[in-house]
């Protein structure tokens, strides 16, 4: 046989194969992609009609006049847009919703690396209850820690007022004064969602081989030399990962400040979320055109965020990747 | 003899000197930790003290009678008795099809090859953080347009079908990493696409749904901004969330009532916690690891 026919017979041999194959799979193939989408199709109904369907549905109703959710639409074109861009409330609120970013995330991400670098160290007793005190307010119910935190905070009964009276610092309205309100915010919210950022960078430490302490201090390295050298580097790639997953999760705050300020004093901590709320709900005649172009800005800043974030978590894999 | 005590006593002091910075690390670290709880203990006090006491008694925790009528109020009075039904009622159905769903999505994801699959897994993670000020308003509409607004089952239906992609990525992750030879097996015995789901995946994946289960039992029970916005106009569908805030604006003097509504509202999710907390920290460290 020449190597000619040894080819074709082989190209006959995988053809008939193929064709073999062919018969049984067409049957197959049809029932397991069948079975495939039925197990999709709660996803897609629901996750298709409350989440990718609302995101679309911004686009044209930011197109929109339509005043109340019972009354027609009308195509205005970009007018809500001009609104939107030239009401200085709106504005006010982005500066705002970033304003509390910046306040919020540094704290958020320091201090709760050097909490779970204290919490990571296996010789410290009580350490599992430690943990869960420090974790405790963030499975407790956001909107009713914000009502609960306003008679905390009242000036005129509440709790922290009468002992801060007591040491001579009396009437001070953590809540009502424009300077402080969003601070005292800031601080309840890094008191509530500080375990989750802790537990973040417990389960970044959990990553570095314990081995390689002990080899560096047998190498006669000192508790700050395993910290430079070490752990720092190691960690490096969660930095990234972790700033960007706690900025996104300071975008879903509506829950602690509508309930704790509800936007006041005098739109002093008026987020996004509760500037697009007043607009499609809290009006006496609803702007639902305004408020669904100020909600796709909102969702413009946060897909620009979460670029960032798939960007990061990229530079993080290959960071780490390197280190291998 | 003695030589030898000396020496064991010697070693015993040395060891209690090493760790003794340890337990000092601990004491300072506890009473952070006192303080962090202290909104809890202050509130679990403020609902035992009368509203004379409350008002009087700043910061101390110990009340000096104990006035159970607090609670009769808030369960009662406050309707915080049927509030908790409802809850209850929206998170564990919410729970149950929030799981089914994820597990039923991460398994194909992971496991089979088809057309869209990718672009199925880019669209969802693409979506991961949707903020719910985002997608309210078409899901308000929308809800109406299905004779679902104003009901219990259309805020079910909203809540498991807003976000959850990071439950789907759980499943998905662990699903990936399972054997081939596994299925292959259960094909041997005879099983089909769903038996082997069924009777040899889902089972293997109990630690995942486990987390699932509980990540979404805290974020649907803590859940304000859909129950909301769906009983505006339904005030006895109220969950304890809606109802809280509802409360202060409806009975502002009633402050020890309203701290025993919030003990009745935030128990169960402190409880479930403290049992299964694992589970929950298994989840968000998930984040980070993926």
């Amino acid at each position: 046989m020449t190597s000619r026919s040894v080819q074709l017979s082989r190209r006959q041999d995988r053809r008939s194969r193929s064709a073999a194959a062919a018969v049984d799979r067409p049957r197959h193939g049809w029932r397991k992609t069948t079975w495939i989408w039925v197990f999709l199709l709660p996803t897609v109904v629901l996750y298709g009609l409350y989440t990718i369907y609302p995101i679309i549905a911004s686009y044209w109703y930011s197109l929109v006049e339509w005043n109340g959710f019972d009354s027609g639409q009308k195509f205005v074109g970009l007018s809500n847009y001009r609104e939107v861009f030239a009401d200085p409330l709106f504005w006010n609120s982005f500066k705002v919703t970033l304003l509390f970013m910046l306040l919020v995330v540094p704290a958020r991400v320091l201090l709760t690396l050097l909490m779970a670098m204290i919490l990571n160290s296996p010789k410290l007793p009580l350490i599992g209850v430690l943990r869960s005190a420090f974790f405790i307010p963030v499975v407790t119910t956001t909107a009713i820690i914000g009502v609960v935190m306003r008679f905390v905070l009242d000036p005129a009964s509440g709790p922290v007022s009468s002992v801060l009276a007591k040491l001579g610092f009396g009437g001070v309205d953590f809540l009502g004064d424009p300077h402080l309100a969003l601070p005292a915010a800031a601080v309840l919210y890094i008191w509530k969602f500080f375990g989750v950022t802790m537990i973040y960078w417990l389960a970044a430490l959990q990553t570095i081989p314990y081995e390689l302490y002990e080899a560096a201090r047998i190498d006669g390295a000192g508790t700050w030399q395993l910290f430079r050298h070490i752990t720092l580097p190691m960690l490096k790639p969660f930095l990234i990962i972790i700033t960007v997953l706690t900025i996104e999760e300071t975008f879903h705050n509506f829950d602690l400040m509508y309930t704790l300020t509800a936007g006041g004093p005098y739109f002093h901590t008026e987020i996004i979320e509760i500037y697009i709320y007043r607009w499609a709900f809290a009006a006496a005649i609803p702007q639902l055109g305004h408020a669904s172009a100020a909600a796709v800005v909102f969702g413009l800043l946060v897909a620009i965020v979460g670029a960032v974030q798939l960007w990061a978590l990229y530079t993080g894999r290959r960071l780490r990747g390197e280190q291998r | 003899m003695t030589a030898e005590l000396t020496v064991e006593r010697s070693d015993r002091q040395r060891r209690i000197l090493y760790r003794l910075p340890w337990w000092i690390a601990t004491l300072v670290l506890v009473g952070i930790a006192l303080v962090w709880i202290f909104p809890f203990l202050w509130m679990l006090s403020a609902s035992l003290k009368d509203s004379m006491e409350m008002f009087s008694g700043g910061l101390r925790l110990w009340p000096d009678k104990f006035v159970w009528d607090n609670y009769a109020r808030a369960w009662n009075d406050a309707h915080f008795g049927r509030y908790l039904i409802n809850t209850v009622l929206v998170t564990v159905i919410t729970v149950v099809i929030v799981t089914v769903r994820c597990a039923l999505a991460g398994y194909v994801l992971a496991r089979y090859r088809f057309r869209g699959s990718k672009l199925f897994l880019g669209i969802l993670v693409a979506t991961l953080f949707v903020p719910t000020g985002y997608t309210i308003i078409p899901v308000v509409k929308i809800s109406m347009q299905l004779h679902l607004i104003d009901s219990l089952s259309g805020m079910i239906l909203a809540l498991s079908g807003g976000a959850y992609v990071s439950a789907i990525l759980l499943y998905f992750g662990y699903f990936r990493q399972i054997p081939r030879e596994l299925e292959e097996a259960a094909l041997v015995d005879g099983a089909g696409f769903v038996r082997t789901f069924f009777s040899v995946m889902l089972p293997l994946a109990m630690p995942v749904t486990a987390t699932v289960a509980v990540l979404t039992f805290i974020a649907t029970w803590n859940a304000f901004f859909l129950p909301l916005v769906f009983t505006f106009s339904r005030p006895d569908l109220r969950t304890v969330s809606v109802g809280m805030q509802a409360f202060v604006g409806e009975t502002a003097t009633d402050w020890s009532g309203m701290a025993a509504a919030g003990v009745i509202s935030i128990v169960p999710v402190v409880v479930l916690f403290i049992f299964l907390q694992r589970y929950f920290v298994e989840g968000i460290s998930g984040a980070v690891k993926s």
